[in-house]
């Protein structure tokens, strides 16, 4: 292969004038990481209020619950980005659509609020997955003594719901951070973008993907040993996830 | 015995001059020989440098380039008859797949630079582009200052990024930069009024209006952003043979006025597919280029 290597590159001045070439993945590294956290929240939230709806006796809330999830997750990320950021607008009233397009880092809240949807639906259903999963007796057993519906959820079923998907819910977290990287289809330059960018400016593809992949994996692993850390933490001796 | 003896001479004359011939064959030209195939990398969506007509088949200003380079190494290797495969590439992927010797011609649109020429070489160029900007007609900007304190769109990892966020500090311009993956994405910031300008190469501009819906409602500015910058046709770097031929072919192309019959054929008349025209004669820089080729970065010497 007639390929010049030169790892030495990280070190210089890149041409946006912001430091060397690693500040600027440093720099896309951080916007990944802010991203990947605000989605991660956004999921958490709306992944755990749609996930406990499917579970409800109610049939309008399993419905709509069910809506929700199969419109996020059969969609394909990138498709829904997409819809966020152009067609949304388009489809406001015009002084609406305009406030949302000028708004100073509408790629960063449109991929953060984009990517925690299309996650929450995930979660979703692993939450009711979780629910299903404990003995009916549970649930009976809090009616018996007079706990309302919010109480039952609240002190008995999500409890011990949340401990269960723990180990799921690390591995949808970890989605959660690589699916930031389709966000550059909309303009936000983090990692994956800052990537290509030191790519077409240098033309030192394969440094610059090599740096990409080492600092998804060091931000990965670290999401690993937290959660580990969490379920050790939050076990309940004698349960699934207890010892 | 005499005819024996001239008959050894001569296949010892043949092999010497084979094994001579073999022994100034390296790297591109002598794989080339070998194999009877030179492959052509291409871009899918560079109007008009390198593009699929309505067949799927690559088309533009380079690829005819790139066939007349093809043909004078033909002629080069005395081969009767040489294959050429067509190698779609992007622009994330020329350089690897340059590199690990998939292709052997990148024939696009690539601004040929110094930083680039420590990776790749680039033979003579084949264009001249400045920075420009794009915006709707009815928003008036007329010069770049105009766009003081407003939303611009460029394509991320580009020159042309590099030097509005230059030209943004230098001239206090706090105008809000806004990077988008492609040309394609970032016409559309334009379009639906995201942004107020796109500043990109101005040819790239002039495709993407003549394309649009509404040609007539865009603008190209007058004020550039930087000095015409060169494109070339990417070879690998450190195969001096293999350069040679390829700029002794660009040379005679251009010196020999079939370079400009081959401008005005993508560049002043209607194109396939849809038959847009881009309407932009030869500017005098290029001309002057034609009669003197070169493959230097430095748009100083251009002029």
């Amino acid at each position: 292969m007639n390929y010049h290597w030169n790892w030495q590159i990280f070190f210089e001045p890149n041409p946006t004038g912001s430091g060397t070439y690693l500040d600027m993945l440093l720099s896309g590294l951080a916007l990944t990481i802010k991203t990947a956290l605000t989605a991660w929240i956004i999921a958490l939230v709306f992944g755990s209020v749609v996930g406990v709806l499917r579970t409800l006796p109610s049939k309008v809330a399993g419905w709509i619950g069910f809506c929700y999830v199969e419109f996020f997750r059969n969609m394909p990320l990138l498709v829904q980005l997409f819809l966020w950021f152009f067609v949304l607008p388009e489809l406001l009233p015009r002084a609406a659509g305009l406030w949302l397009k000028q708004m100073p880092n509408a790629p960063f809240w449109t991929a953060s609020i984009g990517v925690g949807l299309f996650m929450s639906a995930r979660v979703a259903v692993q939450l009711a997955a979780g629910i299903a999963s404990l003995p009916r007796g549970q649930k009976q057993a809090a009616t018996a003594l007079g706990l309302t519906t919010a109480q039952t959820y609240r002190y008995v079923l999500l409890p011990m719901a949340y401990r269960i998907i723990l180990p799921p819910l690390t591995s949808e977290f970890l989605n959660t951070v690589k699916n930031t990287a389709v966000a550059i289809t909309i303009g936000l330059i983090e990692l994956t973008g800052q990537a290509r960018a030191m790519q077409e400016f240098s033309f030192q593809v394969f440094e610059a993907f090599t740096a990409a992949t080492i600092m998804y994996l060091l931000v990965n692993i670290v999401v690993v040993t937290g959660m580990r850390f969490l379920e050790r933490k939050v076990a309940i001796p004698g349960y699934i996830a207890g010892k | 015995m005499k005819r024996l003896l001239s008959i050894g001479f001569a296949l010892a004359a043949a092999l010497g001059a084979a094994e001579a011939g073999a022994q100034e064959l390296t790297g591109t030209l002598k794989n080339i020989k070998e194999t009877g195939t030179i492959t052509l990398g291409h871009r899918d969506s560079s109007i008009p440098f390198s593009y699929l007509d309505d067949n799927q088949k690559p088309i533009g200003y380079a690829m005819d380039i790139c066939y007349k380079i093809v043909d004078a190494v033909k002629k080069e290797l005395k081969l009767d008859k040489l294959e050429v495969k067509l190698n779609p590439v992007t622009s994330s992927t020329r350089i690897p797949l340059l590199a690990n010797g998939t292709i052997d011609l990148e024939c696009g649109s690539t601004t040929n630079n110094a930083e680039r020429q420590k990776q790749i070489s680039f033979t003579n160029t084949h264009f001249l582009t400045a920075s420009r900007y794009v915006s709707k007609k009815s928003s008036k900007l007329n010069s770049i200052d105009d766009l003081k304190g407003k939303a611009v769109v460029s394509t991320a990892g580009t020159t042309n990024i590099k030097q509005l966020t230059e030209a943004n500090a230098a001239r206090g311009l706090n105008v809000n930069i806004i990077p988008a993956k492609d040309h394609a994405e970032a016409f559309l910031m334009v379009e639906t009024d995201r942004a107020v300008a796109f500043v990109m190469d101005d040819i790239l501009l002039a495709s993407l209006v003549a394309g649009s819906k509404t040609p007539d409602n865009y603008v190209i500015s007058k004020d550039a952003f930087s000095k015409p910058e060169p494109y070339g046709i990417m070879l690998r770097k450190d195969d001096p043979a293999f350069k040679k031929v390829v700029d002794a072919a660009t040379a005679a192309l251009y010196t020999g006025g079939e370079g400009q019959k081959i401008y005005d054929k993508w560049f002043t008349q209607k194109i396939p597919p849809k038959g847009l025209n881009l309407n932009t004669p030869i500017a005098a820089e290029l001309k002057n280029e034609f009669a003197k080729p070169s493959d230097s970065p430095d748009p100083d010497s251009y002029k």
